[in-house]
């Protein structure tokens, strides 16, 4: 299969830079899927998991919260605020979030910022799913 | 003449201290090496992301958005990023020079101070201090300054700054750092320039509600990295400070080993002539 460039940067180092066959990834205007040739698109990153597919079925992943892309025929460029490998991710850490961004949800007194839990809640979720 | 004690004395005071200096320049050496290293890791990122607002910005041209347009306010916020220590060269007082002689008046800034020498000096001459942040100085995080990005927009957003500034140390290489003033909003588009390049991409959602959630994003790259280049910036000043201080001393160190040495002669002098003078009264 056709293969196109992915690359993951972050503020802090370059989190992946390779050829891959396909890339799937959750956006502000619902989940895409990108093979090679893609019409040039600027995208915005919502909290969900990044799957790399590269050949021979291989297939990684990574919980990816915040950040945009670039994708252009031959080359995807995610520029990401928050990216983790599976490995990076505190498992207690996320269950505590999820519960607490759950709890903030249900309450729902008007001090809470309901867009703010929501994307709480999406990034607990991503990270859970990430690890199983 | 002084002393040869008192030569002595001082020239001791003056070889610790310039071991102290010695002691700084290493460490600094070290810390600039690893700031070095992490601006240039955030360099790639940055610079893609000016390359992409520039784009959605050429597409946007005439759409009417309060990034772009700002709004009433006649304050205006600046950022300084300084540091917490001194010994450091012209590093801090560049920076308060850069506010104090700009074109911005002191009636309408509003200070939000990284770094506490900046702080100090910029509250003694009047200005008006809303925020500081002194523990942010050495490893700057990303989350950092992405909290202080939602701070300034908040402001900006409730009118309260109509424009924000940005005042950081750019590290060119070890031995240039350039202060600079840059405004972060309302967003400036880059003067004319490679265009056509640019004109393919397609956004989604659509460009003024992807200017919406980009700017942001932006910003907190221009800070990030503006912290990380002062962070750079700071530690090479404090190295060729404290490199010619290092040599200074010892430029010091040699003049009073002379003077130490003609002391002493001088003395050895004295006594010979005391001593001939002495054995021929008794001839």
């Amino acid at each position: 299969m056709e293969k196109f460039r992915l690359q993951i940067i972050t503020p802090e180092r370059v989190f992946f830079d390779q050829d891959v066959e396909m890339v799937e990834f959750n956006t502000t205007e619902g989940e895409i899927g990108v093979y090679a040739r893609h019409i040039p698109l600027t995208v915005i990153i919502k909290p969900g998991i990044l799957t790399i597919r590269m050949e021979n079925n291989e297939a990684k992943e990574a919980a990816l919260h915040a950040g945009f892309v670039e994708i252009l025929p031959d080359q995807v460029t995610i520029l990401a605020e928050i990216v983790e490998w599976p490995e990076e991710i505190d498992e207690a850490r996320a269950e505590a979030a999820l519960e607490r961004a759950r709890a903030r949800l249900a309450s729902h007194t008007p001090e809470t910022d309901i867009a703010r839990a929501e994307t709480a809640l999406m990034r607990a979720m991503a990270r859970i799913t990430v690890i199983k | 003449m002084a002393s040869t004690r008192d030569i002595k004395k001082r020239k001791a005071s003056i070889q610790s201290t310039q071991q102290i200096t010695k002691a700084m320049k290493l460490v600094s050496t070290v810390k600039l090496q690893h700031a070095r290293g992490r601006a240039e890791r955030s360099r790639s990122y940055f610079d893609c992301m000016y390359s992409t607002v520039q784009s959605i910005l050429e597409k946007t041209k005439g759409v009417r958005h309060p990034y772009l347009d700002g709004n009433d306010s006649p304050r205006k916020a600046v950022l300084a990023i300084t540091s917490n220590r001194g010994l450091a060269g012209g590093y801090n007082s560049n920076i308060v020079k850069l506010i104090t002689k700009g074109e911005l008046a002191k009636e309408e800034l509003d200070i939000y101070a990284i770094g506490t020498k900046g702080r100090d000096a910029l509250a003694r001459v009047g200005y008006q201090i809303r925020k500081s942040y002194p523990d942010l100085g050495e490893t700057p995080s990303y989350t950092e300054a992405m909290v202080l990005t939602e701070l300034l927009l908040e402001s900006y957003a409730a009118g309260e700054v109509g424009e924000i500034y940005l005042a950081y140390t750019a590290f060119k290489n070890t031995v240039t750092h350039e202060a600079r003033l840059i405004r972060l909003l309302p967003v400036e588009p880059a003067k004319e320039q490679e265009k056509g390049a640019v004109a393919l991409m397609n956004f989604e959602p659509e460009e003024t509600e992807a200017l919406n959630l980009l700017i942001p994003k932006y910003l907190s790259s221009l800070i990030y990295g503006g912290l990380l280049e002062s962070v750079a910036s700071e530690n090479g000043a404090r190295m060729q400070a404290m490199d010619s201080a290092t040599s200074n001393a010892q430029d010091m160190i040699q003049n009073l080993e002379l003077l130490y040495n003609r002391a002493r002669q001088g003395a050895i002098t004295t006594e010979l002539t005391e001593i001939i003078a002495g054995a021929e009264a008794l001839n």
